[in-house]
């Protein structure tokens, strides 16, 4: 070691050949290859990285993994900063640009570290106590204040220019983790032939392994995982997915996962993701997550310089990197010990080794105290000092008070087994008092645990529990296990013997660090009446941080059961929930985000419609031509009466495709078609349509459409846009479940087919020059007539159906050959002037005409309030007979399909205004309606509207006050029938 | 969630659509007798029991079929899926 480097001159898994430079907070350091930003940062001397969440306490590196809760920064600038990032997993790679975070104006001086001096107002519960009164304050001042005082990093408010997407696997066995136990589990399973799917959120495989020191096999740990998973890579049956955190378990053996794809890139290679959501499917798991360490609650433990002894050791022993010169080691469990062993070979120098148990075994005090390092048993840590750690304040067994010059302070508090993912589904971990720890307990079916996460202590009975767990996965899955051994490693002592709290304290004792609970808070709540684990963390925030509490929630449980004279088997613990870790939310996303957020469907006539400029509106996730504007026309108006009145007056052509469109087969679908529809089809004539309504069966309007009869037990079913699916299920329900003994068969050709309508006088003329070996007269296509053809060699079908109230047909084609009907037509129709119309001319036709449409079919109306009470058959059951029987739904009274004119000729009536008797006070009492479609019809020359009107059929000739309180002022318009246009329906049937 | 299809195998859940409880029957006379409570029991009347209930999946995006599957509310395990025509549990299969 030498000037500001902690850099060993050898050892570690980093490349030294590969030299990096980064910058943190604006100033260039240097690191290696298999850094981490947080061992590249410990290696430069940089020891404060962060400010804390409500005191903006200085806060160094705690770990060295993904449960760290105080190195959070900013990653990146710009679109790509994440905020909240974790410097012990963050990769190191060329250029990487950090900031600290939660500091201002600098991570050195921060203002806000007053909040320190106002702490007394900050304690447990302080947002519900501070900031009650008054009310209007907490938007105006409290809130943002609070907002800015405490808070971590800040989104860069830009549209993230990274791309994600989903993947999916199934396997046999899904093995969590790639340490000691995952590695030997998933071998031993993919050699006796199992589909493995083998997860570890490192970049490297091995776990623990790579950071501390052991030999299996007779090979050095990190060398024999890297066997291992080389091994394990050339397996054809099994994928290795590193870099990959499995963060939830779901039922039936699913689970989420996140693969940082490109995390340890600069950015992302052109076209490839940022992150892959992967959703994994496995007959069984086993979860061989490890343990993560706990710190240990006394005074001043979250100075920089304080840090967990597994983190040191791994610094140490991975990345080669030495996290301090004069260190003090504080231990309740023997793994401290190893730590002191590891300072000691490392060439600290180690003031003392301090552990709160009277006695430990002598393997371990051995070698540190022939290293000369004076041992304190029985002893604590009361207090340490510096904004950077300089001295660390103890007592040993016998009372006297010691003191240490140092810059580590090395925390061994115990283990907890990472069991999160049991408990996903609800299952409750167990408390061990044995390790001090909460471990597994009920287990969902299909998953196990092994190794550290299975409370496994020692490396060789590690070895052994993955090689167990697999052993049953595959007896299980009827498999034969392989002959092998499971992998020897010799055992070390691993007691561990809890102290929740080092005595009375005067200053601060974290328990959370990443949301600056102290031991005292907890003192505090337990005082307050909040002794349940659940109201405990919702007054101090405990364990609410992103890392979940897998840093602190334990110790703090341990406090919580210490202070209320309970058992922490009785206190109990909080439900963990997935993620296990923050996931980014563009990942859930994938690719559905912006014009592929949901699926586009376009008709066979598209490009034809988008050359003739027309306009298109989403109908569902179909795009339909809305209208075709023509040179000179400025509006959309403009463009629709011309649209209506060259339909009307010569022919016009509407792609009516996205229609849902059923086609009906067998000797009973006639059957089947009286009960889903008000009105009789099973007399329907071959060759015949015919208009129909269906209820729900609760007896309120569903859905309407045609049905055509193409041959005794061949029908042709046509619904609404809106509802093509929600039918198709619905006739499914009926013929599998409500009616199974009728012989009916049903599919939905809704794509099938590419569908025309042909309205207006010059119609049928336009049809007969474009298919002239038809026959298309009155007597042989009547109204609501349907023929069967062919063109260009391929099946047609033609039928004299009428929306706008026009001699009409609509003529359906294969949809291949769609884009080439619509150009037939229109070059045939070129000399009767034949216009395309869209949407908006369809829909005033449609209400000139009165037929009812999503509008007035909105869940509310009943057929007889459409008017259509009298196509209900008594003759037979339907689905919704009964219920639209009852006496609410047949009462006069009920709102009933009116039109309206308005009085005056020109004023425009707006579709949702509300209807009042004349001189009635417009109030909700008074209500007798509303408008449900309102258009300017060219026809006519004036506005014109359909509304649902209180006893409306009675009431044709009266006036009403349309009263639109937000938009416009009252309109007093005349009720008539809801047919406008040829009420006596001439012109349809000429 | 996973659904074993008896057309498909076992299939994500959100291929499915869900109905409902599956124990309401139609009554065969499709309500018109002179009661009219047996209609109004299919249609509104439903229990919410803890525990195994048989309801009604749809595989929108499979096979079309219409399932009873019976499902324990508390822990979403499936025990049993058929074609809806039939009964999951006991009854005609
Ligand atoms: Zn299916």
């Amino acid at each position: 070691m030498s000037g500001s480097s902690f850099r060993l001159p050898v050892g570690g898994l980093i490349d030294r050949t590969r030299p990096l430079t980064f910058t943190f907070d604006g100033k260039s350091y240097g690191g290696y290859s298999g850094d981490t930003l947080a061992s590249a940062l410990l290696a430069n001397g940089v020891r404060l990285v962060g400010r804390s969440f409500k005191y903006h306490r200085p806060r160094g590196i705690l770990t060295a993994g993904s449960e760290e809760p105080n190195a959070l920064v900013t990653l990146r600038s710009g679109a790509r900063a994440e905020p909240n990032t974790r410097a012990t997993t963050i990769e190191l790679y060329a250029g990487l640009e950090a900031t600290s975070q939660n500091r201002w104006p600098n991570l050195d001086f921060d203002l806000l570290s007053v909040n320190q001096l106002l702490s007394p107002i900050f304690v447990a519960g302080f947002y519900y106590k501070t900031f009650m009164w008054p009310a209007k304050a907490w938007e105006k001042l409290y809130e943002p204040l609070i907002r800015r005082a405490a808070g971590l990093g800040a989104l860069s408010g830009q549209e993230d220019p990274d791309h994600y997407e989903h993947d999916h696997a199934f396997c046999d066995l899904l093995v969590v983790g790639a340490g000691p136990a995952g590695l030997t589990a998933a071998l031993t399973a993919a050699k006796a032939g199992l589909r493995v799917v083998l997860a570890d959120e490192a970049p490297l495989a091995g776990g623990a392994l790579l950071g501390e020191r052991h030999v299996i096999d007779g090979m050095g740990g990190a060398e024999w995982a890297a066997a291992r998973i080389a091994e394990l890579r050339a397996m054809p049956n099994v994928r290795v997915l590193s870099r990959t955190v499995v963060f939830g378990r779901y039922d039936d053996g699913e689970h989420g996962a996140i693969e940082r794809v490109a995390d340890h890139l600069p950015q992302p290679a052109p076209h490839q993701v940022r992150q892959r959501l992967w959703k994994i499917v496995a007959a069984h798991t086993i979860m061989a997550t490890g343990a993560t360490e706990r710190p240990l609650v006394f005074d001043g433990n979250d100075r920089p310089g304080v840090m967990l002894a597994g983190a040191v050791s791994t610094y140490i022993n991975r990345f080669g990197v030495v996290p301090g010169d004069r260190a003090v080691v504080f231990a309740a469990a023997d793994s401290g010990w190893q730590t002191a062993a590891d300072l000691i070979a490392a060439g600290a120098e180690v003031k003392a080794v301090i552990d709160a148990r009277p006695t430990v075994a002598d393997a371990l005090v051995a070698p540190v105290r022939a290293a000369g390092v004076p041992i304190l048993l029985s002893g604590q840590v009361v207090a340490t000092k510096g904004k950077r750690l300089h001295t660390v304040h103890a007592i040993d067994g016998a009372g006297a008070k010691h003191r240490f010059s140092v810059d580590l302070l090395a925390m061994a508090g115990g283990w907890n087994p990472q069991v999160a993912l049991a408990a996903h589904l609800g299952h409750k971990p167990a408390w061990r008092s044995d390790i001090s720890a909460y471990a597994v307990g009920e287990m969902p079916v299909g998953l196990r645990a092994a190794g550290a996460a299975d409370s496994i202590p020692g490396l060789g009975a590690v070895l052994a529990s993955g090689h167990r767990a697999a052993v049953a996965v595959v007896e299980a899955m009827g498999g034969k296990p392989p002959e092998t051994l499971p992998p020897v490693a010799e055992d070390r002592p691993e007691a561990v013997s809890p102290v929740w709290s080092s005595g009375p304290c005067t200053g601060k004792a974290f328990v959370d660090y990443q949301h600056d609970v102290t031991a005292s808070d907890i003192d505090l709540a337990v005082r307050e009446g909040f002794t349940s684990v659940e109201h405990l963390k919702r007054y101090t925030t405990l364990g609410m941080a992103t890392d979940q509490g897998r840093v602190g929630q334990v110790n703090g449980h341990g406090l919580l059961a210490a202070a209320t004279g309970r058992g922490i088997a009785e206190t109990g613990t909080i439900r963990a929930r997935p993620p296990v870790q923050p996931v980014a939310i563009g990942a859930f996303g994938g690719h559905h985000r912006g014009r592929h957020f949901r699926p586009t469907r376009q008709t066979a006539s598209h490009g034809w419609s988008t050359a003739q400029g027309a306009t298109f509106v989403d109908a569902g996730q179909w795009k339909r031509a809305q209208w075709f504007a023509r040179l000179g026309e400025t509006s959309w108006r403009q463009s629709t009466d011309r649209e209506v009145m060259m339909t009307r007056g010569g022919v016009g052509i509407c792609d009516v495709s996205t229609l849902g469109k059923i086609e009906l087969i067998g000797p009973d679908v006639g059957t089947l078609l009286d009960r889903l529809y008000v009105n009789t089809f099973s007399t329907l004539a071959i060759g015949k349509a015919r208009y129909g309504m269906m209820l729900r069966e609760d007896g309120m309007a569903f859905d309407d459409g045609t049905v055509t009869r193409f041959a005794e037990d061949r029908f042709f079913m046509t619904t609404t846009t809106a509802n093509a699916a929600r039918v198709m299920q619905h006739v499914d329900f009926a013929r599998q479940v409500l009616w199974p003994d009728l012989d009916a068969q049903a599919v939905s050709v809704t794509e099938q087919w590419a569908t025309y309508a042909v309205a207006g006088p010059a119609s049928r003329q336009l049809l007969a020059a474009a298919f002239p070996d038809l026959d298309l007269s009155n007597a042989a296509l009547p109204y609501m007539g349907a023929l069967s053809f062919r063109w260009q060699g391929r099946a047609a079908r033609l039928y004299r159906l009428s929306f706008s109230g026009e001699l009409a047909y609509e003529v359906s084609v294969p949809a291949d050959l769609g884009e080439a009907l619509v150009r037939h037509l229109f070059a045939v129709g070129a000399r009767y002037e034949v216009v395309p119309y869209g949407t908006e001319a369809l829909g005033v036709m449609r209400i000139e005409k009165g037929h009812p449409a999503g509008n007035e079919l909105n869940g509310t109306t009943t057929a007889a309030d459409l008017g259509l009470g009298r196509m209900m058959s008594t003759k037979k059951d339907f689905i919704g007979r009964a219920m639209a029987m009852r006496p609410a739904l047949v009462d006069p009274a009920r709102p009933r399909l009116v039109g309206l004119i308005p009085v005056n000729g020109q004023s425009q009536i707006r579709g949702g205004a509300h209807l009042l008797a004349p001189g009635a006070a417009a109030v909700a009492a008074n209500d007798e309606g509303y408008v449900t479609s309102a258009c300017y019809s060219p026809t006519l020359g004036h506005p014109i509207a359909l509304a649902l009107l209180v006893r409306g059929d009675e009431r044709h000739g009266q006036h009403v006050v349309v009263h639109d309180p937000v938009r416009g002022e009252d309109v007093l318009a005349k009720v008539v029938a809801p047919v406008f246009h040829d009420p006596s329906g001439e012109k349809l049937r000429g | 969630m996973r659904i074993p299809c008896p057309f498909c195998g076992s299939r994500d859940s959100r291929e499915f659509v869900y109905r409902g409880d599956a124990a309401p029957a139609r009554p065969t006379d499709g309500g018109l007798g002179a009661d009219g409570e047996p209609m109004f029991d299919y249609v509104y009347l439903r229990d919410n029991p803890i525990g195994e209930l048989e309801e009604f999946w749809y595989h929108a995006q499979g096979c079309r079929n219409w399932l009873r599957v019976v499902r324990d509310t508390r822990s979403h395990m499936i025990s049993a899926a058929v074609l809806g025509a039939g009964h999951a549990t006991g009854g005609q299969a």
